[in-house]
């Protein structure tokens, strides 16, 4: 049985929808996508030609809930199905879009490059608790029109995992499209198995943006699935009251299922977010808070009434080191989003209200992700007697009798996970003799370990090189005409 | 024929599994191979293999235990071979075993019993909450070569000094070496009351025993 939290009773469920539907109609919601505004017209919704405000009946929501897939699968580079959205289904994956990494030495929050994010992939390559590899830092040394699309080739070539991505103009969407086609072999097999999903973002409160809208359509076209990443910020840009912000992260989604829908029924959608607090000391938006987890908490069971597939940002930290902020914010809201269920949970390895990205951070977060899958994997039954069958007549009330056991060599690892070096559980003198090592210490050391054990996985040449032709094409229009050296990837 | 054998005979000990150990050996009998050999090249190997897994933390503590179990299991197969060949597999060393008095904890000690038979020693292990007169009583009794004491407590660990003490008193040193284990025992202790060797884990025992008994390099 996998344990589940939840923080709402069916009665207020119900509520913030009916509220929710309410919004849709008064105020409305702000379409700032010309496409997006004749989409819903034509559906029936009611627009205001000044003010960009369409009117949603809940009809038309109904319609898209019904044409939307209740689940999907992201695939690896081999074409395995290796995420599944739908259900109690739990993942995890780096956050996104970083712009700066802790530098491990100075402490630094040095302005991300190439070489950061190909850190970071090679890092995160090598965790089995990372389902999904993502676009995490964006690199400055390339122009700025290709940052998106060159993040994605960076993954493709580092990665063999699916992938968590976005685009911040409907330009680069396109052509992020056109990347995965060619690693798929064509767009129907990009859409047959798709690799990656697409972070898109409304904008609060009740704004469907030009370029987020146009992602929204792009994507559905091309039956690449979307992920809605809402941002509602309590007490700024959304209700003080979390079940306010709550209802207004539920209008948002609605009206971007419905926009996605119109523009192709039944392409793959997710109900998500990165909704927060606003911090009144401070005017930041806290991820490490527990309202914050509360909120993610909330809108996944109200996503579940509905038998959407759900994604979060947990497992962050607004703290700027590796510390223990950094832990007990990131562990106990990556434990949170697992007991809610949630089929993708980003942030992980992130720092800063989610600017600043770490590789050592990715490893200690690992830890945790591993508990948090631990304890949803729930308290099982391995044996037909509980305990009874243990006690056969070798035992001679010694401490170490089970020890002895077949059954313990065969079930232990079941039962318990075991941690990397990251944490310790050392002898005191054994501690004493790696060198006195505090968590971030031990993470450095397991992060070189990593980057000394990775090899870029085998991939088809000639696709690397249509995609490697492709970006530089790209880049070339951007007026660059060499890309950053790679180490690992040197076409002919 | 023979490479074969030992390889399977390696690997039920890595696997831990005396049964099949225990097959192993009765079929080496019947293939008439050498029981010594048969221990040396075969199941010894397998005990190497999980030993230097556990040391360098890729083998974990119920698959050292089984290990040993089943190196034990087939050797009691063989051993009976030995005899009737006029011969004996070559004992390592003999070795007293005991959680000293006043403390009751032993899962340590036993890892460090288990592993010590595995690697060709005669263990003798007293249990737990042992004067020194039981120890000492027992090991001149056997001849023993070494003393293991293991203590968990701080408010115990200082009967190791007593029982090396009065080992000292009787001149029984250096014929009988002491070696110390137990969480509070650091490197300071062990100097502090002039024991001969000092282990923080089981398989880092076995090492130490063998140095004691000036086989460091078996």
């Amino acid at each position: 049985m996998q344990p589940k939290l939840t923080l709402l009773s069916d009665e207020i469920i119900a509520r913030i929808l009916d509220e929710a539907y309410q919004l849709l109609m008064k105020p409305g919601i702000k379409v700032q996508n010309t496409e997006a505004r004749e989409l819903l017209a034509a559906a029936g919704a009611v627009i205001d030609t000044e003010t960009h405000v369409a009117q949603i009946p809940a009809s038309l929501v109904h319609k898209a809930l019904e044409t939307v897939p209740r689940e999907f699968h992201l695939y690896d580079y081999d074409g395995n199905p290796a995420v599944h959205y739908g259900g109690d289904s739990v993942h995890f994956d780096p956050g996104s879009s970083g712009i700066t990494i802790l530098n491990p030495e100075t402490l630094e929050h040095d302005t991300t490059e190439t070489e950061h994010l190909i850190r970071l992939l090679k890092v995160a390559e090598q965790l089995p608790q990372y389902d999904a590899q993502s676009t995490a830092v964006i690199c400055h040394d390339v122009p700025k029109e290709i940052q998106d699309s060159y993040r994605l080739y960076l993954v493709l070539l580092h990665s063999k995992k699916p992938i968590v991505t976005g685009a911040f103009t409907n330009k680069t969407v396109q052509e992020m499209i056109d990347m995965l086609a060619i690693f798929a072999g064509s767009k129907e097999a990009a859409r047959e198995k798709p690799r990656a999903i697409f972070d898109v973002c409304p904008a609060p409160p009740l704004i469907w943006s030009n370029f987020g809208a146009g992602n929204l359509i792009a994507l559905a076209r091309a039956g690449v699935p979307a992920e809605i990443v809402s941002v509602p910020l309590s007490g700024a840009a959304a209700p003080v009251t979390m079940l306010g912000t709550v209802t207004q992260h539920t209008a948002e989604c609605f009206a971007g299922i419905v926009i996605h829908q119109l523009a192709h029924a039944g392409s793959p959608i997710v109900w998500g977010g990165a909704a927060a607090i606003f911090d009144m000391r401070k005017g930041a938006t806290p991820m490490g808070a527990v309202e914050t987890a509360m909120l993610d908490c909330s809108y996944a069971q109200v996503a579940k009434t509905l038998g959407m597939p759900t994604h979060t940002y947990l497992g962050a930290t607004d703290s700027k080191l590796v510390d223990a902020q950094a832990g007990l914010e990131s562990g106990i809201s990556a434990m949170v989003g697992a007991l809610s269920g949630i089929n993708m949970i980003s942030g992980s390895g992130m720092l800063d209200f989610l600017a600043c990205h770490s590789a050592e951070k990715l490893v200690m977060d690992a830890e945790g992700i591993a508990m948090a899958k631990r304890m949803i994997g729930g308290v099982k039954l391995h044996t037909d007697t509980l305990a009874t069958g243990f006690y056969d007549d070798k035992i001679n009330f010694k401490g170490g009798d089970f020890l002895k056991q077949k059954i313990t060599m065969q079930l232990f690892r079941e039962e318990q996970h075991l941690p990397s070096s990251v944490i310790d559980r050392d002898s005191t003198r054994a501690w004493k003799a790696a060198g006195s090592l505090d968590a971030f210490g031990r993470a450095k050391l397991r992060v070189k370990e990593l980057l000394a054990s990775y090899k870029r996985p085998e991939l088809d040449t000639e696709k690397e090189i249509r995609l490697h032709n492709y970006i530089l094409e790209l880049s070339k229009k951007a007026g660059a005409h060499e890309l950053p050296f790679l180490e690992d990837f040197q076409p002919a | 024929m023979s490479e074969e054998l030992y390889k399977q005979m390696a690997q039920s000990i890595i696997d831990g599994d005396s049964d099949l150990s225990i097959e192993l050996a009765k079929k080496s009998i019947e293939l008439n191979m050498h029981p010594l050999e048969t221990i040396t090249n075969g199941f010894v190997v397998g005990v190497n293999y999980i030993g230097d897994q556990f040391g360098a933390g890729e083998a974990f503590l119920p698959e050292l235990v089984m290990a040993g179990e089943a190196m034990k299991a087939a050797v009691a197969v063989l051993e009976p071979e030995l005899l009737k060949l006029g011969e004996a597999r070559e004992i390592m060393g003999r070795v007293v075993l005991a959680t000293v008095e006043g403390d009751i904890h032993e899962i340590g000690k036993t890892l460090v019993g288990t592993m010590l038979s595995a690697s060709g020693f005669e263990v003798t292990d007293l249990g737990v909450d042992q004067p020194a007169d039981k120890i000492i009583g027992k090991a001149l009794e056997i001849d023993a070569h070494i003393i293991g004491m293991s203590a968990l407590l701080t408010t115990t660990m200082v009967r190791q000094r007593e029982v090396i003490e009065e080992l000292d008193k009787e001149g029984l040193r250096p014929r009988i070496k002491v070696m110390v284990g137990g969480a509070p025992i650091t490197r300071d202790w062990f100097q502090k009351i002039k024991a001969d060797g000092y282990s923080e884990d089981a398989v880092g025992a076995v090492k130490v025993a063998k140095e004691l008994v000036g086989k460091a390099d078996q």
